[in-house]
């Protein structure tokens, strides 16, 4: 059934694509436009992808679906925002205090709300990370009202043109325009991405971590604390989204729900790579923002459409995702 | 100045009325939302798509072809308890459970958001004004000099849905769905056909939720694609249950009732505090803030609900 099924999906995959590739050549579609959208889509990917590492790492070794995720890189935003308004700490040297903090929120919240209720059935562990999304959302509310603030990086207005590149089918001309900050969210993101994967794959930490996911009863008999192990995860996975929000401070709006418009973007990037798989991640927000810029060129106004449909898609066809192993 | 009048023998304000209405109206909306993921086991996090089909159903009928709301009641619910049946199908089919299925229903509450958002036939982003029809307000649903009546038609309503709901659970496929939720294989192996259970749960599920939107809409007199489908409508309506009592018949009216009050009582402290809590005066976005901690704190401390935690405490100090 699954065999067959995934097998369905590629080949409406590969008729969707025989659908699209010529469609651009009979519509005539401007290639600097269509390029553009592929550039902006991996770099937006790029974010995504950052975000959703923590989440797929906490998704995967917790089973927390956590909707707080993206309330906390409102944490690190404002936390980022503050510093360099009152002290002129660039966002890049503000990573430094960002991801530590969150790593210790992440640790409390794991500690005080959510250890209590690990036992508890999964829609209790989601309205619980819902609420304190709540929380955190209008707390920032109260603490900074809701009015957009914005940072002005001096350097950050130089724009790159990428016009190195020249191929003759599908894409004629290559000339998107990059900016600075993405460039760098993105690099960000497949360095941490490196760093992570390393971290799980090939430390004893790393090792504690995928026994306590996979056999928490048989970790502990060896002696693991799986307590303190969630609690170290959920804070690494916290502190992820503590370098996004830093990360994604130039070229964002700082307002009290900027983190929260990530979380369900996060959420299909980590059902779409598989929960608990880095390079899933990393992959799954590439494919996530060229669907978005993608479908934004075709059905102008209406970006999200076919990052649901996508979502849905998956879901029914391989809910282990792209990298996941299939769940018993 | 005929409103205040009118609501004289009542002794409470308009303002409190509509408070009130409102308070109804997610009430029955969760009352929708408890038989599939209370009484069946489902948990959706998506009920916003059928309180939005009913919401808009009963407006374009209205609007477009002066259909009386009350019928509009009926079709948004049918409406919404075909969508069910079908999405219902497709996943359950697949297999999606827990929280593939809790973000399965989320994605497609969002894809009808989006997707009326961009339809200009349901009037795209600026949704639909609902005009006053004027003549008989009972034909019309509106009783728009009469908050008294809608307050008592919603509270009609909830107990037409209350009542459903324990005909539901009485009945055969009510204890089937019970049997589903508390184990599906073992279910099956009891010749109950799960997959039936769970759509005859998602159909009246989105029947009765329907029918709070449709209703919702007329009490608005307005209908957009984020009141009807919004994220926040699901939570809305997916937390009056869970504090009250989830699969509980009456926890989806006891959680609508406190957090209600309490959302009132937080709103009017941060308007106008106690002198010794001035600094909170004009403090936009506290009532939310006491309003997740609630939530917090239910689900660590309670986390059947209020009832189920009353409940307990009785059997606990009977012994």
């Amino acid at each position: 059934m699954r065999g067959r099924s995934s097998k369905v999906v590629w080949a409406g995959l590969a008729v969707v694509m025989a659908g699209v590739v010529p469609q651009t050549a009979w519509w005539d579609l401007n290639h600097t436009v269509f390029a553009q959208a592929v550039v902006s889509g991996l770099l937006i990917g790029g974010v995504y992808s950052l975000v959703a590492m923590g989440l797929s790492l906490v998704f995967g070794v917790l089973d927390i679906i956590n909707f707080a995720h993206g309330a906390l890189m409102t944490i690190a935003i404002y936390a980022s925002y503050l510093l360099f308004q009152n002290y002129g700490v660039d966002p890049y040297v503000s990573l430094l205090i960002t991801i530590p903090l969150l790593f210790i929120v992440g640790v409390g919240i794991q500690r005080f709300a959510i250890n209590p209720v690990m036992d508890a059935p999964v829609h209790n562990q989601l309205l619980l990370t819902l609420g304190i999304a709540i929380m955190i959302e209008n707390l920032a509310l109260v603490l900074f009202t809701g009015t957009p603030r914005s940072i002005e990086l001096a350097y950050a207005r130089n724009e790159f043109d990428l016009g190195v590149v020249t191929l003759d089918f599908p894409l004629k001309v290559f000339g998107a325009v990059v900016s600075l900050p993405k460039l760098v969210a993105f690099l960000a993101a497949l360095v941490l991405a490196g760093v992570l994967y390393l971290l799980i794959q090939r430390t004893q930490l790393g090792t504690a971590i995928r026994a306590s996911a996979q056999e928490p009863e048989g970790a502990e008999l060896v002696g693991i604390d799986v307590r303190r192990i969630y609690m170290i995860t959920f804070g690494i996975g916290a502190a992820c989204v503590g370098a996004a929000g830093s990360l994604v401070l130039p070229f964002l709006f700082v307002a009290p729900t900027a983190g929260a418009t990530f979380t369900i973007i996060a959420f299909v990037v980590v059902v779409l790579g598989g929960m608990g798989s880095i390079p899933g991640a990393l992959v799954g927000g590439l494919v996530i923002g060229l669907t978005q810029e993608l479908t934004q060129l075709f059905v102008p106004g209406s970006k999200f459409l076919g990052v649901f449909v996508v979502f849905l898609a998956v879901l029914l066809f391989r809910p282990e995702g792209i990298f996941g192993r299939v769940r018993r | 100045m005929v409103t205040v009048l009118a609501l004289v023998p009542l002794g409470v304000s308009t303002f409190t009325l509509s408070v009130a209405t409102t308070a109804l109206i997610f009430a029955l909306a969760g009352i929708g939302w408890n038989v599939l993921s209370g009484f069946a086991g489902q948990f959706s996090f998506g009920h916003a798509a059928y309180f939005g089909l009913g919401a808009y159903t009963v407006a374009v009928i209205f609007t477009k072809y002066s259909i009386s709301p009350w019928l509009g009641l009926v079709l948004g619910g049918l409406v919404a308890a075909i969508f069910g049946l079908l999405t219902g199908w497709i996943s359950f089919r697949f297999g999606l459970k827990g929280a593939y299925f809790a973000l399965a229903t989320f994605a497609l509450a969002e894809l009808l958001r989006l997707t009326f958002n961009n339809f200009d036939y349901v009037g795209a982003g600026i949704g639909i004004t609902i005009p006053l029809a004027g003549g008989d307000s009972w034909g019309s649903l509106q009783f728009e000099d009469t908050p008294a009546i809608r307050y008592f038609v919603a509270l009609g309503l909830v107990a037409l849905g209350t009542l459903a709901v324990i005909i539901i659970k009485r009945s055969r496929v009510g204890s089937r769905m019970l049997a589903v939720r508390e184990d599906e294989d073992a279910a099956a192996s009891l010749g109950i056909n799960p997959l039936r259970a769970k759509l005859v749960a998602i159909a009246a599920s989105g029947f009765i939720t329907a029918v709070a939107g449709g209703y919702y809409a007329m009490f608005l007199m307005f209908v957009d694609s984020d009141l009807a489908f919004g994220p926040f409508v699901s939570v809305v309506i997916l937390l009056r249950p869970i504090v009250g009592g989830v699969g509980t018949i009456w926890g989806p009216v006891v959680g609508a009732a406190i957090l209600s009050v309490l959302g009132e009582v937080t709103r009017s402290l941060v308007r106008d505090p106690p002198s010794f809590l001035q600094v909170i005066e004009g403090a936009n976005g506290l009532d939310q803030v006491v309003f997740g901690l609630i939530l917090v704190l239910v689900i660590i401390r309670a986390p059947d609900g209020v009832l189920g935690w009353f409940h307990r405490f009785r059997t606990r100090s009977a012994q």
